[in-house]
């Protein structure tokens, strides 16, 4: 849609805010390292638990989104919303969240031991996946309910005209959809589950579940070995690269087409259909919410007696957020192409502490880091918010431009009127939802103001890690109750904002 | 004959009522401001709005109920005829059949069909692979293939230009003739309707009007579809 | 204007009050969080300094070294004795000047350049409710049942982590490895840091859990809660020694002094136990408080020189690693 120089303006600003840091590590140590037996072991088991994460995920979220898609129920909005909850909480929270329910004395293994059986842990490869199941379907849900509800209601009508059974409606309709919004959904999961650390660590049980990150974390803070973390860092990335350019490259099959997006009020649909989709979404509301819901209960008591340093902590992190994501979104709109979608995946390709450290090494001949943290946090947080930004929002610009952009460049419209009059209004729907997603997302990261930050300037996330750090656990919850809740509100301001009046 | 009678149809706050009796085999152009009302029509005929009151009939038998496949009815939308994936053949097959694998008379069938519509080179391609007046045609070709008694066109062929869209309107028109069929056409413009309805159904505010001939309504067009032409309609 | 000032005020950091001199110090988050005691170290050494004394939190090392002889930190307060050997190879610290003498800790201590201001003993922390029987000495806890579920530390990516494979390997040499395999099956998890391992303990998940022999202090003090023990084992305890250091490069060296001398004085070291949760390195054990001085401590303590921890710790690491991937 933009005019070409804006383009590669950003792609470049994107490019260089993740490959220039990665060399500045680099670069202080200036050496190749070579990998250890530990560090292989590491980089094995971080493939293997990304990709069984990023398929049990899609793989769940299939049926659901599906589910959804075709169920209208009161309150379904409000559904969606929650339960896209898990993806903002602090990972300790969520893993808090989690044992509550699935831990050695979790409700489940309360039912389950009830029920006869030997309990089950959740520490090892099962807890990890658990967990990143927990993160990323809602995610998942996200991006292929999106795909249902793009898929033109008149092939939907089409199908319903020529009797096709349900397997030929799946082929002619869905499966097209699929194809190209599956490998995109299974390649950001793959991508945000490579750098997964402590989540991996505490639920895999020990130094089996040893991701890359956690050999990253090491070399930084341990050992000071620069270039291993540089090595690692570009290991991880080049992992990452390779999963985003297999996902476009596979989604890009064309025609996927786009109709009127209206909802479609169906003819009697056959009970076991809607009891099958029934199902389906209240075991994914307990999976997800049950978790969520017992945080809530712990942490809302004390909710009142946070100390007022907690509110402006607060406060900040919504400033913060607030301006990630218009910077996230003025860099999204330029990159809705198929190579700013690879771009973007730079992001969540690299780790966060490499990301941060080179940040420092490179700001600190001209600045002191501390004065620019929450600028840095704030500009780290927009960058890794791209890429699902871009997932949302690529579809719907490509789509505007196909429609519009020969008749808006005939009458001569310059790039402002172009944005203003053709793609505003189409896009907002996206661009709310987008704004909600990347406003929340920002809001539980600790981000690098974990490297360097004040603590005079700590962000939300940060006071509930140190309330945690001096045995305040029981007001950590109500921090991350505080949160949880900031959070939805503020994507849920957003993203009604973008239905506008139209609401349903 | 198909016969609305006095049906209601409720889309969230828009409500639409009909009460067309007795239409005939020929092609009827419906045509009315945007919200009007005219797509409910359609959807609700085709079965995929159901009704709050009122029932559908065809050769005296109500089809309210039945599933949109089990009704007399085919539809072609502006858009989105064919499935982008699906060779042209594949796609005009699934008229007969939803299987992968033809028999040797549905090879044929499906042949005859793509002549008729002058395509018979193109059945192995992809949809994206023709133009817009082919793809209209393929479409038209599955139609055929249908062999529905009534064939229901939402704005059909709006995305080719006038002269291959009357192109396309005079072989719905000839194709209506032989097969005796009753067509329902949706248009906005009024030369197509001039062209090859014998009557005209005027829909506005959620209310149809009875059908009424097409000279006639020219000679003397009611305040409401005066309004209509003089705002929007003229244009094309 | 008014609430761009404020916004401003919120996300830039403090500006300095513009007639006192500026004392920087790197502290742990932990430390300078206002749970910690870094706030009332602060407003206890302004009283006396006329000067204004900033902490900025963050890796404390990591940015040393980072920054090397550029860095605007006077002192450095935080660090640990498993990881000095590095900090002094960078050649960044001046001596501290203060009179090692005074301090109490229980053993000698010799440094010129790292200053103690606390300590405490890694210890396997539980609840004498819930676990009646506790092992009371090393021997037992390895060779208790393995219904025993115990979370401890990473020692890659925790200070508290390293201790305990130190603490292995003091207590058991060479048969180190095979006390990890032994102890295996009992470790329900690893965490990143203390936090995660003190958090899901206190949701009930493990029996027992690795933290400090003054953990049971803040349940006892803050919560009235008598029921956390530290179990004290007779083959001895590693102790953690926390540090602070003087800059060669500060630029207000006798501003860094007066801070060190600070650390030494009571004022400083009353705030230790009640703030930090630790032992305060300079005070006799009558001055401390009533539910510290009660608190059972270890006998016998262990400890590696930074020397000894440099040379040990990938040893200790890759076999608590290859012991535990099994």
């Amino acid at each position: 849609m933009a005019p070409r120089t804006f383009q590669i303006t950003a792609g470049a600003a994107v490019a260089a805010f993740v490959l220039f840091p990665l060399w500045a590590v680099w670069r202080h140590s200036d050496a190749l390292a070579s990998l250890g037996e530990a560090e292989w072991a590491a980089l094995w088991f971080t493939l293997k638990q990304a990709l069984l994460s990023a398929f049990l995920s899609v793989f769940f979220a299939l049926p659901l989104a599906r589910a959804l898609a075709r169920t209208q129920f009161w309150g379904r909005q409000f559904v969606i919303m929650v339960l896209g909850a898990p993806f903002i909480l602090p990972v300790i929270v969520a893993i808090l969240g989690l044992i509550a329910v699935f831990g050695q004395n979790g409700i489940f293994n309360l039912l389950w031991t009830a029920f006869g059986f030997e309990r089950i842990s959740i520490y090892g490869l099962q807890g990890v996946l658990l967990a990143h199941v927990f993160f990323n379907l809602p995610l998942a849900t996200r991006m292929l309910l999106l795909g249902w509800t793009s898929i033109p209601s008149e092939r939907i009508r089409l199908a319903q005209s020529l009797g096709l059974t349900a397997r030929g409606r799946f082929c002619c309709v869905e499966w097209p959809m699929l194809v190209q919004v599956v490998p995109s959904a299974f390649a950001v999961i793959f991508v945000i589950c490579l750098s997964s650390f402590a989540v991996a660590l505490t639920l895999g049980g020990g130094p089996r579940a040893t991701t890359i990150e956690l050999a990253i974390y090491q070399a930084i803070r341990f050992e000071f070995d620069f270039a291993t973390a540089a090595m690692l860092g570009f290991m991880q990335l080049t992992v990452s690269l390779l999963a985003a350019l297999i996902a476009v490259f596979l989604g890009m099959t064309n025609g996927f087409g786009f109709g009127l997006d209206r909802s479609l009020p169906c003819v009697a649909r056959p009970a076991f259909e809607q009891f099958w989709d029934g199902m389906i979404i209240t075991i994914a509301i307990l999976f997800l919410a049950l978790p969520l819901a017992i945080l809530t209960i712990t942490g809302a008591a004390g909710l009142l007696e946070l100390p007022p340093s907690v509110w402006v902590a607060a406060l900040r992190s919504v400033l913060i957020a607030l301006g990630a994501g218009v910077l996230c979104l003025m860099l999204a709109l330029p990159l809705c192409t198929r190579i700013g979608e690879v771009i973007g995946t730079l992001g969540i390709a690299v780790s966060p502490l490499v990301l941060g450290t080179g940040i420092f090494l490179i700001v600190r001949p001209y600045v002191n880091p501390f004065d620019i943290a929450l600028i840095v946090t704030l500009c780290v947080n927009a960058v890794l918010s791209l890429p699902f930004v871009l997932r949302v929002l690529r579809p719907n610009v490509e789509q505007t431009s196909k429609t519009y952009l020969k008749l808006s460049q005939s009458l001569g419209l310059g790039p402002w009127a172009q944005f203003r009059w053709v793609f505003w209004p189409r896009l907002r729907r996206p661009l709310g939802f987008s704004a909600g997603l990347v406003t929340a997302l920002p809001m539980g990261d600790l981000g690098v103001i974990a490297l360097f930050g004040d603590a005079e300037y700590a962000t939300l996330p940060l006071k509930i890690y140190q309330l945690m750090g001096s045995y305040r656990m029981e007001q950590a919850a109500s921090g991350a109750v505080l949160l949880l809740s900031l959070s939805l509100s503020l994507f849920w301001i957003f993203d009604r904002w973008g239905r506008g009046d139209a609401a349903h | 004959m198909l016969h609305i009678k006095e049906v209601t149809v409720q889309n969230g706050s828009f409500s639409l009522s009909l009460d067309l009796p007795q239409m005939s085999s020929g092609i009827y152009a419906m045509i009315g401001p945007s919200g009007g009302g005219k797509s409910t029509a359609l959807a609700s005929i085709a079965g995929f709005q159901s009704l709050r009151s009122g029932a559908i009939f065809w050769q005296g038998r109500d089809i309210s109920t039945d599933a949109p496949a089990r009704r007399p009815v085919a539809i072609l939308f502006q858009d989105n005829n064919l499935f982008p994936h699906l060779s042209i053949e594949r796609n005009v097959a699934l008229a007969l059949t939803p299987r992968k694998q033809l028999t040797v008379e549905q090879r044929s069938k499906v042949s005859d069909a793509l002549d008729r519509v002058g395509l018979s080179a193109h059945g192995e391609k992809k949809p994206a692979a023709l133009s817009g007046g082919q793809q209209s045609r393929a479409a038209l070709a599955r139609i055929l293939l249908q062999d529905k008694p009534i064939l229901l066109l939402d704005e059909p062929f709006s995305a080719l230009g006038p002269a291959l869209r009357q192109d396309m309107l005079d072989l719905v028109a000839e194709i209506a003739r032989e097969r005796q069929t009753t067509v329902i056409m949706v248009t906005h413009t009024l030369s197509d309707a001039t062209r090859i309805a014998k009557d005209i159904i005027f829909i506005d505010h959620g209310k149809a009007d009875h059908p009424v001939a097409t000279p006639e309504l020219l000679e003397n067009p009611p305040e409401a579809l005066r309004q209509y032409l003089g705002n929007d309609a003229g244009s094309t | 204007m008014k609430h761009f000032t404020f916004a401003a005020g919120l996300l830039s950091a403090s500006m300095a009050l513009a007639d006192a001199p500026v004392l920087t110090v790197y502290a742990p988050d932990y430390f300078a969080s206002e749970w910690g005691p870094g706030p009332s170290i602060e407003a206890a050494f302004e009283k006396e300094c006329n000067c204004d004394l900033q902490f900025k939190t963050g890796d404390v090392l990591s940015r040393i070294i980072l920054e090397g002889a550029r860095s605007e930190a006077d002192v450095v307060i935080g660090l640990n004795t498993d990881v000095t050997k590095k900090a002094r190879e960078t050649g960044l610290f001046a001596a501290h000047g203060q009179d090692n003498s005074q301090l109490t800790l229980p053993l000698t201590w010799t440094d010129q350049v790292f200053l103690p201001f606390n300590y405490g003993h890694t210890a396997f922390v539980y609840n004498a409710e819930k676990l009646r029987e506790a092992p009371q000495s090393f021997d037992a806890l390895i060779h208790s049942n393995d219904e025993l579920k115990v979370i401890i530390q990473d020692p890659r990516s925790s200070i508290s982590g390293l201790a305990l494979v130190l603490w292995v390997k003091a207590v058991f040499g060479e048969e180190a490895e095979n006390v990890w395999e032994k102890l295996a099956p009992k470790i329900l998890t690893v965490t990143k840091g203390w936090s995660e391992a003190y958090g899901l303990f206190t949701e009930g998940e493990a029996d027992m859990v690795l933290s400090y022999t003054t953990s049971p202090a803040y349940h006892i003090v803050a919560e009235g809660d008598l029921t956390k023990k530290a179990a004290i084992f007779p083959e001895g305890h590693y102790l953690m020694v926390e540090l602070a250091a003087k800059l060669k490069g500060t630029d207000n060296p006798e501003l860094a002094d007066a801070f060190l001398a600070f650390i030494m004085t009571d004022t400083f070291q009353n705030l230790i136990p009640e703030e930090n949760w630790s032992l305060p390195a300079a005070l006799e054990v009558s001055e401390w408080p009533q539910a510290f001085q009660e608190l059972p401590l270890p006998e016998k303590v262990l400890f590696y020189s930074e020397e000894e921890a440099a040379t040990l710790r990938g040893v200790a690491i890759e076999e608590w690693r290859r012991a535990l991937s099994k």
